[in-house]
């Protein structure tokens, strides 16, 4: 096997030295109805050609190619190369979570520079280091206000992403937290009077994403006052981190989680993406996750260390703040490498030719089709009501390779023949107009 | 005081600041492609939600980054660069294969919500996994939804949970042995389980006696780690699967000791109801520096019904589709699927190895650690004598009266050109004082001889010269951290001077 760097003699000299007779004798102290005395049924061992060819019949059975106008939680946007080129050395690929900050200070800095560019981007003052995604984060960032507050509930948005808002439920569901869901508006955002109906004095946070899951931005500072005049924190989610390029950040949040796979991470059928968890300095000792903190060695130089550990299940154990040990360390890094990439005005530009695109293939769609949610500012995803079922539309834009938008019957039956579309700066006007070409017949 | 160091010799690094403080106004690290529909004035279309600057976000050329990044690599250590000890983690090669595979465009491009007649490809990978996973650990359905081991937990833990409610029994209690990772409780926490401790006996495994004393049908679960992470394998497994269903209560095994078993022993032949598995520890998806991990959740047939939503299944045309409609699930654990790149290169993996190679690297992984235990036994005190399978624990008690303890013999070790190994835990190692090493089956007879060399040196140094133990490392970019102050006053961004 070429992964194991022994030979038969290696193996027979290093036996000898332990003292046993064979490899069995390793293992005989396990109970012998246990031992398995035949070969797993799995594949044959592969030559590496093999395996490529496998893999390569794989992604032949998917879409390259196509033009992609699903958003909905995975953005496609362009990945430069150089995030590769990065995240592929060994040194970062194979290093293990950085507990030992002599020999990890690589991993530590790039770290402790994902955080500082979270904060900026957010408008809130600490972050971590990550979290396992956007979905798992909502979760957390509810627990971590039941915390803080001492209260239970939470006001969710249903225009939070339907799937965050199930694994909100799944978490909750032994926790004593019960959720309570706000309905939108005509205008396709938070019904701000059933918000406010919806708060008690035992709701511990109000939980909306903006730019929110048909894409329309909300009031974040209205929402804002009405969670805080009762006492309740703001959660913001931003699950299309590109949006922060152009759109006013949720400042007035008290927590903003927020998925971060639009910075340079594959789709890749849906993970490892990247969640992160920000918020103000005086939670931070209410925080989930690792958290890097600079600090200095015995000769005064500059260093950087895990800290505020003491959160943290190794230690707490079952009064931890959450259990969550591996998080998403490489995907960090390479959201790291893109910030800085595209940094101050790259992200800005980018932001606003997502924002283009976008108006234009409403104007077209618009043509055709109705555009709900009229009148509400939104970033780069919108929702058309079809005469036909959107399915039918999809299966056209198939044959002309398209992907159409997501179909919302599932997730909100209400809208009928709803369907969900997103223009990012990979799409271009030729398909956008084959597209709104295709709705209308 | 560094004349026995074998593996390494000293080599400059390059000096390297914040990215913020190299960044400039003009500077550029992009070129976007020039947009071919009409431009917008954001002002107009987003009103008081448009955003004016990007405060300090950096300015940089694209090369300066590669640097930065590549400067910053070289403070690494990393599987790559040699062996890493470290207990309970596996950290083994990442076969360089996977990562190839997985940015394979119709893979890693592939979106979630994709139709499925057009993501066949990509449910084919799930299923070939999940297929191969069930039969690497004898169980009867899987779940790879969760994304690393501690997620696994909680997902194994909710559905044990939801097999209760199902049957309207309330169990509250979580049985959960005292040398387990420090995860295990914290899950059985957010399960809402109240966590009741099971005592080692003096070999380091369950005391059984023990258990069929405290197991009662208040009990819904023991969480076990077979074997344990002193390395031990449970030798009275089967006892205990029975006294757990005799009264009625479910077996949780955590796989992060999985290497140790496959292809040689599986769970589910041995009485395990539900199990997680760390696909970055026994199937080689890199750590990455801390994650994406991924972690499986492995079940027998009666808890089948509390699955993760969505349950992938075949069509009658033989097409893969995903099921939806489980009422009884405990509900979504993450959005999508799950870490789905890990899937591609654990699948890589088992693949490149097929049945005989497995064994062959559970059998290796073994051999290894029993090699560096028989070198290591007189140099170091060994608290358990029971035999050891994919890692070997000793204590720091023949170096702790020279003022010597195990965190420091970890750091001197950085010295020798190795990681530390595993410090933390076992909680039941006397004083806490655990050195515990697992080799994995990467490496080669030479570096572990060089390990070897390394431990003796450094034991002979804590009765000879202890101060050079105490302060190390000595030869790294920089010395032992004030970690007190960091955590006093957190420092946890950059900020514009």
């Amino acid at each position: 096997m070429r992964y194991l760097p022994k030979s038969d003699s290696d193996r027979h000299q290093m036996l000898q030295e332990i003292g046993v007779p064979d490899t069995d004798a390793l293992f005989s102290h396990i109970p012998a109805e246990y031992r398995l005395k035949r070969d797993l049924k799995v594949p044959r061992q592969m030559g590496e050609s093999e395996i490529v060819d496998y893999f390569r019949a794989r992604s032949s059975e998917m879409v390259a190619g196509y033009g992609i106008m699903l958003g909905a939680g995975v953005y496609y946007h362009y990945r430069p190369v150089v995030i590769d080129a990065v995240v592929s050395r060994g040194e970062f690929l194979t290093s293990y979570t950085p507990y030992q900050a002599e020999i990890t200070q690589g991993t530590l800095q790039a770290i402790f520079e994902f955080q500082t560019m979270i904060c900026e981007l957010t408008g809130m003052e600490v972050s971590n280091a990550s979290l396992y995604d956007g979905s798992t984060g909502v979760a957390e960032a509810a627990m971590m206000a039941v915390r803080v507050t001492g209260r239970s509930e939470t006001v969710i948005a249903r225009s939070v992403h339907p799937e965050y808002r199930e694994v909100l439920r799944t978490y909750s569901q032994h926790q004593g937290m019960p959720i309570h869901e706000v309905d939108f508006s005509e205008h396709g955002r938070v019904d701000l009077k059933a918000l406010d109906a919806a708060i008690t004095d035992q709701t511990a946070c109000v939980l909306i994403q903006s730019p929110n899951f048909f894409g329309t931005i909300e009031d974040v500072a209205a929402i804002a006052e009405i969670a805080h005049k009762k006492g309740a924190l703001l959660i913001v989610s931003i699950a299309e981190a590109l949006s922060l390029g152009i759109v006013k950040p949720p400042v007035e949040a008290d927590i903003v989680t927020m998925e971060a796979q639009s910075f340079g991470v594959a789709p890749s059928f849906g993970g490892p993406h990247v969640g992160v968890l920000a918020t103000r300095e005086r939670f931070v000792r209410q925080m989930p996750g690792r958290l890097v903190g600079q600090t200095v060695d015995k000769q005064g130089k500059r260093g950087f260390v895990l800290t505020l550990s003491t959160r943290e299940q190794h230690i707490r154990r079952e009064k931890a703040t959450s259990n969550i040990c591996t998080n998403q360390g490489l995907v960090a890094l390479m959201a790291t490498v893109y910030m800085e990439l595209m940094g101050r005005e790259g992200l800005k530009e980018l932001a606003i030719q997502n924002l283009a695109k976008t108006n234009y293939a409403v104007e077209q769609f618009g043509k055709n089709a109705k555009v709900l949610f009229p009148g509400s500012p939104r970033f780069n995803e919108f929702v058309i009501q079809s005469g036909v079922d959107p399915l039918e539309i999809s299966c056209k834009l198939a044959g002309q390779k398209i992907v159409g938008g997501l179909p919302l019957k599932k997730f909100y039956p209400e809208l009928g023949n709803a369907s969900l579309w997103c223009c990012t700066e990979m799409v271009s006007k030729e398909q956008i107009d084959a597209a709104a070409k295709a709705v209308a017949q | 005081m560094n004349e026995h160091i074998k593996k390494v010799r000293q080599n400059t690094s390059q000096n390297e600041g914040l990215i913020f403080e190299r960044s400039s106004p003009g500077k550029r690290g992009y070129r976007l492609a020039p947009l071919d529909v009409p431009e917008v004035d954001p002002a107009q279309l987003l009103g008081n939600a448009v955003r004016e600057d990007l405060g300090n976000m950096p300015e940089v050329s694209e090369f300066e980054v590669l640097r930065h990044f590549t400067r910053l690599s070289t403070w690494n250590y990393a599987i790559d660069l040699g062996m890493y000890p470290l207990g309970s983690c596996t950290m083994k090669y990442n076969p360089r294969v996977n990562e190839a595979v997985a940015r394979m465009e119709g893979i890693a491009n592939a979106h979630p919500y994709l139709p499925e007649a057009l993501a066949q490809g990509t449910l084919r990978i799930m299923r070939d996994l999940s297929d191969a996973l069930i039969e690497i650990t004898g169980m009867d359905a899987i779940t790879l939804q969760p994304a690393a081991g501690a997620h696994g937990e909680m997902t194994g833990i909710m559905m044990v949970r939801a097999y209760f409610d199902s049957k309207k029994e309330r169990r509250k209690k979580i049985l959960i042995p005292d040398s387990a990772h420090g995860t295990n409780p914290a899950t059985a926490a957010i399960c809402g389980f109240e966590v009741e401790n099971l005592r080692s006996n003096h070999r380091g495994m369950v005391d059984v006696s023990a258990l069929a004393s405290q197991m009662s049908g208040d009990i819904a679960a023991l969480m076990l780690t077979n074997p344990n992470t002193l390395g031990i394998f449970e030798e009275d497994i089967h006892k205990i699967a029975d006294l757990m269903h005799e009264k009625g209560g479910l077996l949780y095994m955590d796989g992060a000791n999985m290497n140790a078993l496959v292809g040689k022993v599986r769970p589910g032949d041995f009485g395990v109801d539900v199990m997680h598995l760390n696909l970055h520890k026994t199937f080689s998806t890199p750590h990455g520096g801390g994650g994406p991990g991924s972690g499986p959740v492995a079940i027998k047939k009666v808890l089948e019904p509390f699955l993760p939503t969505p349950v992938i299944y075949s069509k009658q045309d033989g097409t893969l589709a995903l099921d939806y409609d489980r009422p009884q699930s405990i509900g979504r654990v993450k959005a999508f699927y799950g870490n789905f790149g890990m899937f591609v290169r654990a699948l890589a993996y088992i693949l490149a190895n097929g049945p005989d190679g497995l064994r062959q690297t559970t059998e290796d992984a073994v051999m290894n650690a029993n090699y560096i235990r028989k070198k290591l036994e007189g140099s170091y005190d060994l608290p358990y004598q029971a035999p050891s399978m994919h890692e070997v624990v000793f204590s720091h008690r023949l170096q702790s009266p020279k003022g010597v303890k195990t965190g420091d013999i970890a750091k001197r070790l950085i010295d020798y050109g190795f990681h530390p190994y595993t410090t933390a835990f076992p909680l039941i190692v006397a004083d806490h004082g655990a050195i515990m090493i697992e080799p994995t089956e990467s490496e080669p007879k030479e570096e572990l001889d060089l390990f070897i060399d390394a431990m003796r040196n450094i034991a002979k140094e804590a009765q000879e010269s202890p101060e050079t133990i105490l302060n190390a490392p000595h030869l790294a970019r920089v010395e032992r951290l004030d970690e007190v102050t960091a955590n006093r006053k957190p420092v946890l961004r950059w900020k514009k001077p």
